[in-house]
């Protein structure tokens, strides 16, 4: 067993000292019908090329994203990881170090957290972020619960756009809660949530681009909101958006969620991913997650620790603003290495070649007969309307060798509205070619 | 590149940040955006120009004002600040209550095949059956260790688990007309997640006091019970590093009141392959992968918290899930009947779930068992060479996987749990787990796993001795100043927290915000 280092004497001479019999001594606290009674059969231990062999095997039954023209988005987005990014968060020393509550031993971390806030402050143009959530969904249900804590009332409002897992989140988290409003799905990209807002509303939840891929005005949604004293939370799902779009602060956004994965992060068949949150500065101690934060050391130097503490789990047991207990570290720093890499220059040339390989999928796909591109705007992703069902559509694209996208019905599958749109997304990574093979086969498939 | 100079380093009396590339071997680095500059960039993309943008006029004109780097800038500003942290590859993190056990490289290569790091969540079910497979697998695994009927995979940490495993109960008690029962039980000894996650879902919190020998009382939770109690939240092996010896007691007393057992799996890894918290009458667990199961901690995350579901609570699991369909395997998605929805995105930490079976199955059922012993021996050893120098509080039983100490040893020496922990990073350990559990004054809990050789553990006491016989000796100094070889001294966290600096401004805009 190629992790336990001890030898049987060493165990013996261990138990020697102290003064158990035998191993089973140490465990007498047990309830002897409960210690070993059973038979796990499972295998034995097992060496590490077939380890190997087994999840290459797995692996292998899976279609992997480079294997042929790829436009899922919905939420997840392929885009390309530089090499020094995997190299560099593989270093033990970022790999395998604990949450950093010592500071002393813990800077490399601490300052990577700092550089990390300030990069996400900067890209959605808020006040300050936090070191991270789990993800983008469980982060949307956070903000919720933190712009109730803030306005002391009840009522959210949920976009027709928002992503319809987030919806489901933030409905499983508020289970039972009638005073959370889900608008019906807006494919077309139609805003109707200025009319739900009242003297009773927390906040208003609207993601852009939105779920369908158009995109959303927010500086309209933020006067409504604030005209009636409540909050504006701004979900985004694709964070490369924000190198052409304008930043939801300046538009008067409270609260920003987003799924940071685009950066630096693979797909990982839906984890683990980065949720990125941002707000006013006022309303930093409702604010769940970790914060990093600047001091100095006992002779002056500069160094970082976690702050702000009191919010959080820990210290506050029952009172705390979240059970959040971690961030999403690894994934954090994978993020901020990628975008040091970079930098304003690097990041804005991304989205434009995003855009521009959208522009292109978008025309293309306007040509086939049978095909109906729903948006009039966009940043990478839209959606179309098809002749046929889309679930099968997909399905026969699928064993054409393309991965074309994801239907709508595949989240909403109660709404039968929906059941011919596919959402589908082009990256840096969708060539010409990718784009002239779905544009082939949709044309045959719908013929 | 040279120094940016449009900034300068924030807040007002820090020093020395640039005046030195420090030592050799403890680099001083400065961050990123005193490195580089909006123009730098560390990847090459093409410049394309967009005839017609289909941005509706929302496109970008608050200035973004990122820092790139090229690629070498880069590859050394990261590597010189990871040389500022402890790791485990680097030495002992002999943390209580966080089983910081070795991380093989053999789960990294896994989940880094593309056939599980470039797949999307999204894509045809039958383009991921392996991906399904191994949840299916991992799910196996989890069950027969645990003995119980089903698993959700996707919570994504222990908190979250607990979370979905709280909102399980909470769906079973309201499909069976028991809404009204809004008090959760709470041992004082419990992780902090656990009185904040039922309060999050409004319960209120009974907290129930500790025996003087650090376990539950059966008789105390029974005289806690009522109509009105939910669920009990019970941490086993308990948060003092014993074993619950009435566990089995509580669990019968809490269903006799119809009430369930939510245990707190995060010390699994005392008993994994040696007792299934099935036998022990649970009704849920999360079970952190990245303590149990070797997944990496990476600073702070991502985690994986699986909660493994009694019969009784089964039904009542979220989406997504892997069912057996004909010959292949399904992914539900969507909630049936009385079932919870979904607490996340997608199919939750599948890069934690690799990583964690790559594990399993390298260790296989024995290996797992001989870990939970192992980590057991180990914490008993450091307890018995320790004894007699260290306050022991509960003494009479053995300890499962951690050691724990009281501050009464120090008393007089003018030395806290803190100084003393702090001393122990001079002398190139990680400090271990302070002032928790809160039932024990000043504790010191120790959980060595089993990663250690006796060689490093031996190194470990013979320290601890020294300090131990240090402090007693009068030399608080010692203490008090320590840290003194580490990359910081201490840190004025009083001062971080008062004005808070949470990201880097530029000169002008700190001036700006200070007006």
């Amino acid at each position: 067993m190629r992790y336990l280092p001890h030898s049987e004497a060493e165990r013996a001479e261990m138990l020697g000292v102290i003064g158990a019999a035998n191993i089973d001594a140490l465990f007498s606290a047990v309830p002897r019908r409960a210690l070993k009674n059973f038979d796990l059969g499972l295998p034995a231990h097992s060496p590490e090329f077939l380890v190997e062999a087994h999840m290459r095997a797995l692996a292998g039954k899976n279609r992997a994203g480079a294997d042929g023209p790829f436009f899922v988005g919905a939420g997840a987005y392929r885009h390309h990881v530089p090499a020094t990014v995997d190299h560099l968060i593989q270093r033990s020393e970022w790999l395998t170090a604990y949450t950093p509550y010592q500071p002393e031993i813990s800077q490399g971390t601490l300052q990577m957290l700092f550089e990390f806030q300030t990069q996400v402050a900067k890209l959605t143009g808020m006040d300050v972020a936090n070191a991270s959530l789990y993800d983008g969904s469980t982060g949307t249900a956070e903000a919720v619960l933190m712009a109730r804590r803030l306005t002391r009332r009840n009522k959210i409002v949920l976009s027709g756009g928002l992503h319809p897992h987030y919806r489901d989140v933030v409905k499983a988290y508020l289970k039972d809660d009638a005073d959370l409003e889900c608008l019906s799905a807006s494919p077309e990209g139609q805003g109707d949530i200025l009319d739900h807002i009242d003297e009773q509303t927390a906040a208003i939840v609207i993601q852009t681009p939105d779920f369908y891929g158009h995109l959303r005005n927010l500086k309209v949604a933020a006067d409504a909101a604030h005209a009636k004293g409540a909050l504006l939370i701004v979900v985004i799902t694709e964070i490369v958006s924000l190198g052409l779009l304008e930043a939801p602060g300046a538009y008067g956004a409270d609260i920003v969620v987003a799924e940071g994965q685009s950066i630096g992060n693979a797909l990982n068949f839906g984890g683990p991913y980065l949720g990125l949150m941002a707000t006013r500065k006022e309303f930093i101690r409702q604010m769940p997650g970790r914060l990093c934060g600047e001091t100095v050391d006992a002779e002056g130097q500069r160094g970082f620790v976690l702050t702000l503490s009191t919010r959080e789990q820990h210290i506050r047991r029952e009172k705390a603003t979240s059970n959040i207990c971690t961030n999403s570290g690894l994934c954090a720093l994978a993020f901020s290495i990628h975008m040091a890499l970079l930098g304003e220059a690097g990041f804005t040339r991304l989205a434009r070649l995003n855009h521009a390989n959208a522009g292109k999928l978008a025309d293309a796909l306007a040509a086939v007969a049978g095909v109906e591109v729903l948006n009039k705007t966009f940043f990478n992703e839209m959606t179309i309307r098809t002749s046929r069902p889309a679930a099968d559509l997909i399905e026969r694209l699928a064993a054409r060798g393309i991965l074309a996208g994801v239907p709508v019905s595949r989240l909403e599958p109660d709404d039968p509205s929906v059941a011919n749109l596919i959402v589908l997304a082009a990256t840096e990574l969708t060539t010409d070619a990718d784009i002239a093979a779905l544009r082939a086969a949709l044309a045959e498939e719908l013929q | 590149m040279s120094m940016n100079n449009h900034g300068r380093p924030t807040g007002t009396g820090t020093s020395g940040f640039a005046s030195t590339s420090g030592s050799a071997l403890l680099p001083n680095e400065p961050l990123l955006f005193e490195i580089g500059d909006t123009e730098h960039s560390g990847v090459d993309l093409p410049d394309v120009t967009i005839a017609t943008d289909r941005l509706g006029g929302f496109e970008r004109r608050m200035p973004l004002d990122l820092a790139g780097l090229t690629e070498p800038e880069a590859m050394r500003h990261y590597v010189r600040l990871s040389r500022l942290n402890h790791s485990i590859d680097s030495g002992m993190y002999p943390l209580g209550s966080c089983t910081m056990k070795h991380n093989p490289r053999l789960n990294e290569k896994m989940a880094r095949l593309p056939g599980f790091a470039d797949i999307h969540p999204l894509q045809p079910v039958y383009t991921v059956q392996g991906a399904l497979e191994l949840m299916n697998q991992l799910s196996h695994w989890l069950m027969t260790l645990t003995n119980t009927a089903a698993v959700a995979l996707t919570p994504k940490a222990g908190a979250h688990g607990e979370l979905l495993g709280m909102m399980a109960i909470k769906a079973a008690q309201d499909a069976a007309g028991q809404g009204h029962r809004k008090v959760v039980l709470v041992p004082e000894s419990a992780h902090g997640t656990n009185p904040a996650t039922a309060a999050f879902l409004g319960y209120s919190v009974k907290a129930i006091p500790a025996r003087d020998d650090g376990t539950v009382d059966v008789q105390a939770v029974k005289d806690a019970l009522s109509a009105d109690v939910a669920a009990i939240m019970l941490t086993n092996p308990n948060t003092c590093g014993l074993f619950e010896p009435q566990v089995i007691e509580i669990a019968e007393a809490i269903h006799d009141a119809g009430a369930f057992f939510y245990c707190d799996g995060a010390n699994f890894n005392a008993i994994m392959g040696v007792v299934r918290p099935g036998d022990l009458g649970i009704d849920a667990m999360h079970i952190n992968l990245h303590k149990t199961f070797s997944t990496p901690h990476g600073g702070g995350g991502p985690g994986a918290g699986p909660v493994v579901l009694s019969k009784a609570l089964a039904p009542f699991a979220p989406v997504p899930f892997v069912r057996k369909d004909g010959s292949g395997l399904e992914l539900v998605e969507h909630a049936e009947g009385d079932a919870l929805g979904r607490i996340t995105a997608f199919q939750g930490q599948m890069g934690m779930y690799v990583r964690a079976l790559t594990y399993m199955l390298s260790h296989g059922g024995d290996g797992l068992a001989q870990a939970a012993q192992d980590a057991v021996l180990n914490a008993n050893y450091i307890k018995a060479r320790l004894a007699h120098a260290f306050s022991v509080p509960f003494g009479d039983y053995p300890t499962m996987h951690e050691a724990l100490f009281d501050d009464s040893f120090l008393a007089g020496t003018g030395v806290t749990t803190l100084d003393f922990a702090k001393a122990l990073i001079d002398e190139g350990f990680h400090p271990m787990t302070m002032y928790f559990p809160l039932v024990v004054h000043g504790a010191m809990l120790i959980e060595p796993t089993e990663s250690e050789s006796k060689q490093t553990l031996d190194r470990f006491c013979d320290v601890m001795e020294e300090l131990a016989a240090d402090a007693k000796a009068g030399n608080a100094a010692r203490f008090t100043a320590a840290p003194l070889k580490a990359p910081r001294r201490r840190l004025d966290e009083t001062r971080a927290a008062r004005s808070p600096i949470l990201k880097w401004e530029r000169a002008e805009e700190t001036l700006k915000a200070a007006e």
